[in-house]
């Protein structure tokens, strides 16, 4: 039996982004810093993705709305004086779990495509109902003059150590995902993304095990977009649109799906792309497009494949 | 608001209906022939505008560029469906969906770089560029009742070649059990070549049916083409039939809801709250149909006989 690297490699990502500040610091370059941040954040919100399509099997095409219901409902909870980050983010782990409660109903009452076109739908719907918040900034977005607090501190600013934060939060989330894994949670999720009607005349109800899946991704998402707005100090429907969706799909094919260290790898991948080669033409889309229809027909598994052998619950 | 004013919303709806009904059936042929989901299909309507741009800059005349921006767009169709498409009808949704997306990303960049980011506008053509009057104080463009003329012809003559000719019944029959029909002697392949070259042409004919009248801009497939996802899951997805009657629903709804929903909310809101909760109310009203036909009819309005 080969040994499981994972834990070993997940170990040394996080090291590694643990030094990277005072190294990064020190050379006088907080730009970045500010580039793992945005893809720690974005980490965060794969993380909670694979645990849909890698382990459940369900491609969500929508999940960038959980993202702007937390980051809106920090900015929100903010205008209404609330200070305190832990009531926000209860706030915003409420709002995006109902949502994705409510939502997950519906979509869960299908599969395959179905279901990707209909988190699509409720995903855009989410974008056009931000845009429709006029007391909220509308299309422009709201920028944030006060940030939350975290127990009356300014630890979870920028002007205090959010980079941190993000990371404890990152890691917490992959060892959380990591238990689910290895929990029969987990194996009835991948058993019933195998073959749905052996798990269903097994006793299990696939629906359920589902739907919770599809509610715990939303909650995490939400906690993404919190992290998300109050390290931006800003929020803007942006954050909901169905392309940043697909970036999130993008990052779990790229890092290789149902793999933990996969979501985070394809997360710093993507963006560090994005970023160099937009520093050497402004129109890097032309080659960031044919890019990814390129990794589709020719990579498989993905980078996490590269680093060792695959994990548990990868998809074979 | 007073009756014409109504009218004229009706007759908007169903025009943005028909449009949404163009794309939606190429998109629900592809997807019910092929079992191929395809991304890049509202990207194709774009296409089909830019197209009938520069060709009527070329030619100067609006049918010439209109039948060159078909035959470019069906040409367009058929080497995305060569070069990439071909590779991933077996593969999996999810590979299918980031191959699309990438290319949506490639082409919205494209006309971006080629045209430039700003919207660009088609003068209507001279022969429908009147209007007749519908009441003695308002009047309709001819232009708009022409392209409700045209959906209501290409649902017609698609209804007839899928239902009653023999290429619909082979294509038909593909949809369901495509070995079968290919070991009868029927190159499968072709068949969905065709299919798919049908689909982009009617996304491009949407586009340029839609230039004189829609800004002309980078990404304007993208949200049309998740409206277009709407359509058909209401109208059951493969279904041309459901299609239609779910584009006009939708067209309908959106349109009139837009200008109703804030009179509505109006009614038992104070006037500062329904200024706020009327529009948001309106840009969700076609998802929550959505959500309704799926909780009580989650196989769509009028579904495929047999199509998977």
């Amino acid at each position: 039996m080969v040994r499981d690297r994972a834990p070993i490699v997940a170990g040394t990502i996080f090291a590694l982004l643990m030094v990277a500040p005072f190294g990064l610091g020190l050379i006088g370059q907080g730009y970045l810093t500010g580039l793992l941040m945005r893809a720690m954040l974005l980490a965060i919100a794969a993380l909670a993705l694979d645990l849909l399509v890698g382990q459940g099997g369900m491609v969500s095409f929508g999940h960038s709305a959980f993202v702007g219901l937390g980051a809106y409902a920090l900015a929100i909870g903010l205008q209404a004086g609330i200070e305190s980050l832990l009531l926000l983010t209860l706030i915003a782990l409420a709002v995006s779990g109902l949502f994705a409660l409510i939502t997950g109903v519906l979509a869960l009452r299908t599969s395959g495509v179905y279901f990707l076109m209909i988190t699509l739908a409720f995903g855009q719907m989410t974008y056009f109902t931000l845009t429709s918040l006029a007391a909220y900034g509308g299309d422009d977005g709201l920028t944030l003059w006060s940030m939350a607090t975290l127990l009356g501190t300014d630890v979870a600013q920028n002007a205090g150590q959010i980079y941190f934060v993000i990371l404890v939060v990152m890691v917490a989330v992959w060892w959380l995902m990591h238990c689910i894994s290895q929990s029969r949670f987990g194996r009835v999720l991948r058993g019933a993304r195998d073959n749905p009607e052996r798990a269903e005349v097994m006793g299990f109800s696939v629906f359920r095990y589902r739907l919770t899946a599809y509610v715990i991704a939303g909650m995490i998402a939400g906690l993404a977009g919190v992290l998300t707005a109050q390290q931006n100090e800003f929020v803007s429907p942006a954050l909901a649109t169905w392309q940043h969706s697909g970036d999130l799909l993008v990052i779990l094919v790229i890092g290789g799906l149902g793999s933990r260290n996969g979501a985070i790898l394809g997360a710093f991948f993507v963006v560090i792309v994005q970023d160099l080669l937009g520093a050497v033409m402004p129109e890097w889309r032309l080659i960031y497009g044919p890019l990814l229809v390129l990794v589709v027909l020719f990579a498989k598994g993905g980078l996490n494949r590269l680093l060792g052998p695959a994990q548990t619950g990868s998809v074979a | 608001m007073s009756l014409t004013l109504l009218l004229i919303q009706c007759l908007n709806g169903l025009q943005y209906g028909m449009m949404l009904f163009l794309i939606a059936a190429g998109l629900t042929l592809v997807f019910g022939v092929m079992g191929f989901i395809n991304l890049a299909h509202g990207v194709q309507y774009m296409v089909g505008a830019y197209l009938a741009f520069a060709f009527l800059h070329l030619t100067g005349n609006f049918w010439l560029a209109a039948l060159l921006s078909m035959l470019t767009a069906l040409v367009f169709g058929l080497l995305l469906e060569h070069f990439i498409f071909r590779h991933l009808y077996g593969r999996d949704h999810l590979d299918q969906v980031l191959a699309t997306f990438g290319i949506i990303i490639f082409l919205n960049e494209l006309a971006k770089v080629i045209f430039g980011p700003a919207t660009l506008s088609l003068p209507v053509p001279e022969l429908l560029s009147g209007s007749i009057p519908l009441t003695p104080e308002l009047r309709y463009p001819v232009y708009r009742l022409a392209t409700i003329g045209a959906g209501v012809l290409v649902a017609g003559l698609l209804y007839l070649a899928v239902g009653h000719t023999r290429v619909g019944m082979l294509i038909r029959a593909g949809a369901t059990t495509p070995q079968m029909v290919a070991a009868l002697g029927v190159n499968i392949r072709r068949l969905f070549t065709m299919v798919f070259g049908v689909g982009a042409m009617l996304a491009g004919f949407a586009g340029v049916i839609a230039a004189p009248i829609f800004a002309i801009e980078p990404g304007m497939g993208d949200n049309i083409l998740i409206v277009a996802f709407v359509v058909i899951i209401i109208g059951g997805i493969g279904s041309i039939r459901g299609a239609f009657l779910a584009a006009l629903m939708v067209g309908l709804i959106d349109t009139l809801g837009r200008s109703l929903a804030t009179l509505a909310t109006g009614l038992i809101l104070p006037p500062s709250m329904s200024d706020q909760v009327g529009p948001a109310l309106a840009s969700m009203l076609i998802y929550i149909l959505m959500a309704g036909i799926l909780v009580f009819r989650p196989q769509g309005l009028l579904p495929a006989k047999g199509a998977a």
